[in-house]
């Protein structure tokens, strides 16, 4: 078994773990790190709940390996608030009802903010695109292309 | 967690050199990795259990696209989210790539790893546990394919999105090894084999993607049941090129995720070549071309309604193609 | 009290929801305590057979491996029925399913305790696998429960209410009809975990992601062989439950035996393949239905025979069975009805109950059939349904108590908002609408196991500071039934729902509620909690007008203050009145409860289908389909729902959306397929949920038609808008392509042999033709309730 130190930055503070190669970023962050925010729903990339950002980009942390992300920045769901408070996707998730069972809600949020910090006011289908790589089995979806709106209009006010 | 992977070495090798190096060892069990999207999975269902990982990633101007002289050169670790993006490669090419998996999956996968992808079978592509449980299949160490249980051969798809592409744009790769280096056609990557499906040797790297910038009108067609994360059950290239009067003077048309290799029509090609896209001629070449479909029942809805559909497809592509008002 | 309600009524956010964006709210595998063991399962990979030989030897001796047990560890069975306790936490001899858990390890990581698994060695002597209904209805197959051969029936039904055939005898148009509706599952993007801890004193805790704590709590008790005094169960906040969180679970039980073995706690989670193991969805069911109909389009008849393919074990399946039967007489009033119904054994992941429990199948055969009367009879489909609609507060033949019921304004609202008489039948080809209505339970009338005691208590105790704290047994499982008891209570006491500290889901700390199951928490816990709540009103109102010389009917709970009505700066704030009503009286602990009234009619089986209540649903799907590639696209669907009351319209929306698209995905993505006994794909890339581009636009309507009985007129919402979904797009989807695909999911390669079957000059229908000869027993006669009214 191959063991590393791995240094990378994680919601703006730099990690450095002892860790070995077969070992997921998803387990980094929940076990090493102990960020519980990121979720597992399949383990094998099929449903978008353990997405993160990799230098900002949404990413499946399930599928990464460690070694891929040696150096590189990691934005969970928990790095998402500013000086304290949350990222107007946080609020306008909680107050249109956009999370229901919560489950997918830290995937779909940091996606949600990939997509606006790229197209700060996304059309719905933009948004659509954006997140069909984030299954949500409560919402029926409608509520989070609302809340992504709320956001984007309340971050272009 | 759940899944846990086997253990492995992976290690990343910052010259082309010393990755072909690394691979040019017959003793160990090697896997390239791109963005690991598809090897990852595999290895957590212990489909595939390499001793080592090759990563392409640090190697220095593999990742990007650039235009060199009447070529578009893409580099085999270009992300597949890069390729939707740009502007330089052909826009059927970027357009396809932006229908890839899943948004996420886009930001890791690379254009390599899509090109090199393995054949998927829905007797494989399941648990250790599952594949025990179904009888190990040849694909997977066994004697038999569950597919074709009389056949002597494996049945597995090839579902890449861009191989069918870049055969229809007369695309070649370049491969490397310690052996020195070649660029082949795209179309000679790969073979008809759900096994060996391949013509790349294990220890030659795909290094670009190298597609011609030609005059040619060009369309892709997949069909899939969702708008994203599902690989493609049926996917049809055409390109053709057309004189100033509408009459085509070069014709490609490729099948994906219908046989263990693109399939290219060669005959319905034929057909298109010195006519007008008229109804009746498309309606010609998709007859022909969907003879050569043969789908097994190992993919998404089943054998029966993807040859169905191979018509429809293939006709909808063509007339993508047609020439307005001449 | 319909109106002047300071926070019922208000679309607020779910108290939780902070903790749920921010990443915080933690789930049952986010908790570890020190020294947590990993757990995993050892599954069988034989569909049917005997385990002739089990050795833990060489697991036991991996270096890390803290305990391996097996079937001989926990031999007693259970099951959430207390008819069928028919499971064992690991295999018991026999394995009767691919997934069937056979051995258990704890580790101390999760690859030691993966190797572990593949050390145990297991000998199967394989049997015979039954897969089909056909197969289970022979005689020839080993039985699944029980020694030899012979018809692997787990239960069957067979009633009659009124004289169907009398009332087919007055019929001036009979339709006889076969429908398959395809398993499907719940697919909750949480996989089941479950945390256990046995401590030194021998108390033992366990955390789950469960929908049912107190059952859970119960299976515990018998299987383990522990008193219930020395058992906690907590249930986690549930990354969505759809019903697949509803048994007492494997996992449950051997992570706690695991714990009690090792002395640290032991944490297992499923993978998402185990997932679909461990199922408990939506049965498969094979439906007959034969009714008669006046030429006016009133029915006389309806004869209902289903079959459901019931996988390997009991579970709910009882109920199911009789759900088939239960509920299509709450929205149409039928005079004369028989139902007769077979659950079977296969050896196949056991089903159970899934949103709409036994009743989405049924309801998907009887809406097809009432379009396809109205075609026959050149009726409008809404028409038909009009002319055969159940009234308010009427008894139906099968002796179920209707009261609120605003089916009919909800008709009318989607059919006109969707303008649905003036499309149907008249778009072009590839479009089409379709309409549909349901009905759905407000909690089932009985519970699960036969007691005489609540079936929900909720205790409130106010501290000295006027912090209220609510203590429920109710697990949410995203429905938001903590936000909704945190609202009842806040109404009555003048605050705001986010001021109340709620307790929830934990044996040890909060009163008994039965659990997240047949929608019944609106309506019990909050009747429960409605009457918690109005104690600590009443006595804290009682104390302030003694101090301030008034009449306590005088006085009101307002924005945080006990005030004389009329006059906002009059009396005191909350937590002055509190100590004064502490000062006066004692403690401030109240507790309420609820029991549904005695509902059962006059025959076995009439337990499944009473409630206190009814939701109903109408939907008008528009879809465009591809004529050629037989893709469906739902254009939009409206869904007008009858609540009863909106206690919290925001979470009232978001249960109809998420109940369109878990119906949209039923009706044309979701199977739980298999090849003969294996599982086709037990993952999340093979069993297709919709994705955001899948999911149309939704248009939802609230309809109040207060409910006597409901908090505040309340009813169920989590399960009943589903229903009409599915077979509003079968509707649909026959309007826009004519034809009739007569078997759920309506994938397209089904609409293209039915296209091409059409083209050919055939009925343009696809699904089964027959159901098996089976012989059912002879039906049992039940008179119609006094007072039925036949249409």
């Amino acid at each position: 078994m191959t063991q590393r130190v791995l240094e990378f930055r994680v919601n703006e503070e730099t990690h450095r773990v002892l860790t070995s190669d077969h070992t997921t970023l998803l387990d980094l962050l929940r076990v090493d790190l102990g960020l519980t925010g990121t979720k597992h729903g399949c383990d094998l990339g099929e449903c978008g709940s353990c997405t993160v950002l990799l230098d900002g980009r949404p990413v499946l942390s399930c599928l990464l390996l460690a070694p891929q992300v040696d150096g590189r920045v990691v934005t969970t769901i928990e790095g998402l608030a500013e000086n304290g408070r949350p990222h107007p996707l946080q609020t306008a998730f909680a107050e249109l009802g956009a999370a229901q069972c919560g489950y997918c809600t830290p995937g779909m949020i940091v996606t949600s903010k990939a997509l606006l910090d790229a197209t700060p006011q996304p059309t719905t289908h933009q948004i659509q695109v954006a997140l069909a790589g984030n299954l949500c089995r409560c919402t029926g979806y409608s509520k989070i292309l609302d809340a992504v709106h709320l956001a984007a209009s309340r971050s272009g006010s | 967690m759940t899944v846990t992977l086997p253990a492995f070495e992976y290690l990343t090798p910052e010259s082309i050199a010393d990755a072909a190096r690394l691979l040019a060892n017959p003793q160990q069990r090697v896997a390239i990795v791109g963005g690991g999207t598809d090897l990852t999975p595999k290895m957590k269902r212990r489909q595939s259990t390499p001793a080592l990982l090759v990563s392409l990633a640090s190697i220095p101007g593999l990742s990007g696209i650039r235009i060199e002289g009447d070529n578009c050169i893409i580099g085999a670790s270009t992300l597949l989210a890069d390729l939707a993006a740009s502007p330089l490669v052909p826009s059927v090419v970027a357009a396809a790539a932006a229908e890839i998996a899943s948004p996420q999956i886009r930001n890791t996968a690379t254009v390599g790893g899509n090109l090199c992808l393995d054949t998927r079978c829905n007797y494989i592509d399941m648990s250790e546990n599952w594949r025990e449980a179904s009888g190990h299949c040849m694909k997977d160490g066994g004697e038999v394919c569950w597919v074709a249980p009389r056949g002597d051969r494996c049945w597995a798809v090839s579902s890449s999105d861009l191989a069918p592409l870049a055969i229809a744009l007369e695309g070649a790769v370049r491969l490397v090894s310690v052996r020195g280096e070649r660029v082949i056609a795209a179309a000679d990557l790969y073979q008809n084999d759900g096994i060996a499906f391949q013509a790349k040797s294990a220890d030659e790297i795909l290094l670009e993607l190298i597609l011609p910038i030609r005059q040619v009108r060009a369309t892709y067609h997949k069909l899939r049941r969702r708008g994203s994360i599902d690989f493609p059950i049926l996917g049809v290239a055409a390109a053709a090129r057309f004189d100033h009067e509408g009459i085509c003077r070069d014709a490609r048309l490729v099948l994906g995720a219908v046989a263990s290799a693109p399939l290219r029509a060669i005959e319905a090609e034929q057909s298109l070549i010195g006519n007008r896209f008229t109804d009746e001629v498309i309606e010609e070449a998709a007859r022909l071309a969907a003879q050569l479909v043969r789908p097994q029942d190992n993919a998404d809805l089943g054998s029966r309604y993807r040859k169905w559909m191979a018509p429809v497809y293939i006709t909808r592509a063509l007339h993508d193609l047609e020439v307005e008002n001449e | 009290m319909t109106s002047g309600h300071s926070v019922v009524g208000r679309p607020l956010p779910r108290v939780d929801a902070m903790e749920q964006v921010t990443g915080r709210l933690r789930y049952a595998d986010d908790l570890t305590l020190p020294g947590t063991l990993v757990g995993r399962q050892l599954r069988s990979t034989q569909a049917h057979a005997l385990i002739t030989r089990i050795d833990t030897s060489r697991a036991e001796n991996l270096p890390g491996v803290k305990a391996v047990i097996t079937g001989a560890d926990l031999p007693i069975s259970y099951g959430i029925l207390p008819v069928s306790q028919d499971e064992n936490a690991l295999a018991l001899h026999r394995v009767r399913h691919i997934g069937d858990p056979v051995a258990a390890v704890a580790a101390i990581d999760a690859e030691t305790a993966e190797k572990a698994l593949d050390l145990i060695d297991v000998l199967y002597q394989p049997l015979e696998p039954v897969v089909t209904i056909e197969e289970a209805l022979g005689e020839d197959r080993p039985l699944i429960h029980g020694e030899g051969t012979g018809k692997n029936v787990h239960r069957v039904a067979a009633l009659e209410f009124g004289d169907v055939d009398a009332g087919m005898a007055e019929a001036d148009h009979i339709r006889e009809d076969v429908y398959f509706f395809r398993g499907n599952t719940h697919a909750a993007l949480e996989t089941h975990s479950a945390m256990a801890d046995y401590d030194a004193d021998h108390r033992l805790r366990l955390w789950s992601s469960t929908q049912v704590p107190h059952y859970l709590h119960r299976a515990l008790e018998k299987v383990l062989e522990m008193p219930a005094g020395r058992i906690r169960v907590i249930a986690t906040p549930s990354g969505g439950g759809f019903g697949g969180k509803t048994d007492p679970f494997s996992h449950e039980i051997v992570a706690a035996k695991l714990s009690m073995l090792t002395g640290r706690p032991v944490k297992i989670t499923l993978s998402r393949e185990e997932v679909f193991y461990a199922h408990r969805g939506r049965h498969p069911v094979l439906m007959w239905v034969k009714t008669g109909f006046l030429r006016d389009g009133r029915i006389t008849a309806m004869h209902f025979k289903t079959f459901l393919d019931g996988g390997a074990y009991g579970s709910y399946g009882v109920a199911s069975l009789y759900y088939t039967g239960a509920l299509q007489t709450s929205t149409y009033r039928i005079p004369n009805y028989r139902f007769e119904g077979v659950r079977v054994f296969t050896n196949k992941p056991a089903c159970g109950p899934k949103r709409g429990h036994g009743t989405p199948q049924p309801r998907f055969a009887l809406e097809s059939q009432m379009d396809k009367a109205a075609e026959d009879l050149g009726l409008d489909p809404v028409e038909i349904r009009l002319r055969n609609l159940v009234q308010p507060f009427s008894m139906t033949v099968n002796h179920l108590r209707i009261t609120s019921c605003g089916l009919s304004e909800c008709m009318a609202k989607v059919r006109e908002a969707s303008n649905f008489s003036e499309s149907h039948g008249r778009l072009p080809f590839g479009r089409g609408v379709g309409f549909a209505v349901g009905a759905y339970m407000s909690g089932a009338g009985l519970p699960i196991y036969w007691n005489d005691m609540p079936q929900s208590e909720v205790q409130i105790k106010v501290d000295r500071g006027g912090g209220v704290s609510v203590y429920s047994m109710a697990a949410d499982v995203g429905q938001g039934s903590t936000s909704m008891l945190a609202t009842v209570v806040a109404e009555c006491l003048g605050l705001e729902p986010a001021d109340l500290a709620m307790v929830t889901a934990d044996t040890d700390l909060t009163p008994v509620d039965l659990g997240s199951y047949s929608s019944r928490v609106t309506f019990m816990a909050g009747n429960a909690a409605l009457q918690a709540g109005t104690k600590i009103r009443n006595r804290v109102m009682q104390a302030v007008a003694d101090k301030l010389e008034v009449d306590p009917a005088d006085l009101v709970a307002k924005a945080g203050r006990i005030v004389v009505r009329g006059d906002p700066d009059s009396g005191m704030a909350w937590a002055e009145a509190v100590r004064t009503a502490i000062a006066s009286v004692g403690p401030l602990i109240e507790s309420g409860s609820y029991r549904a009234p005695d509902l059962a009619g006059p025959y076995k089986g009439a337990g499944v289908g009473i409630s206190p209540a009814y939701s109903y649903s109408a939907c008008v799907a528009l879809v465009s389909c591809d004529g050629e590639t037989g893709q469906v696209d739902v254009e939009r669907v409206w869904l007008a729902h009858d609540i009863g009351k909106a206690i919290n319209p925001l979470l009232v929306e978001g249960q109809i959306e998420g109940g369109v698209y878990m119906g949209l995905g039923e009706a044309l993505f979701e199977e739980h397929s298999f090849r003969g006994a294996l599982h086709r794909g037990p993952s999340l890339l093979d069993y297709k949920i919709p994705t955001a581009l899948e999911m149309p636009p939704v248009e939802t309507y609230l309809i109040e038609s207060i409910d006597p009985e409901g908090p505040f007129g309340a009813k169920e919402v989590g399960q009943g808008p589903l229903l009409p979904v599915i077979p509003a797009i079968a509707n649909a989807v026959y309007d826009a392509l004519g034809v009739r695909i007569d078997e759920v999911p309506i994938t397209p390669d089904k609409i293209v042999a039915a296209l091409r079957d059409k083209s050919r000059g055939g009925s343009g229908r696809f699904g089964p033709e027959t159901v098996p000869e089976y012989q059912f027993p002879p039906v049992v006669r039940v008179e119609p309730p006094a007072g039925f009214v036949a249409p």
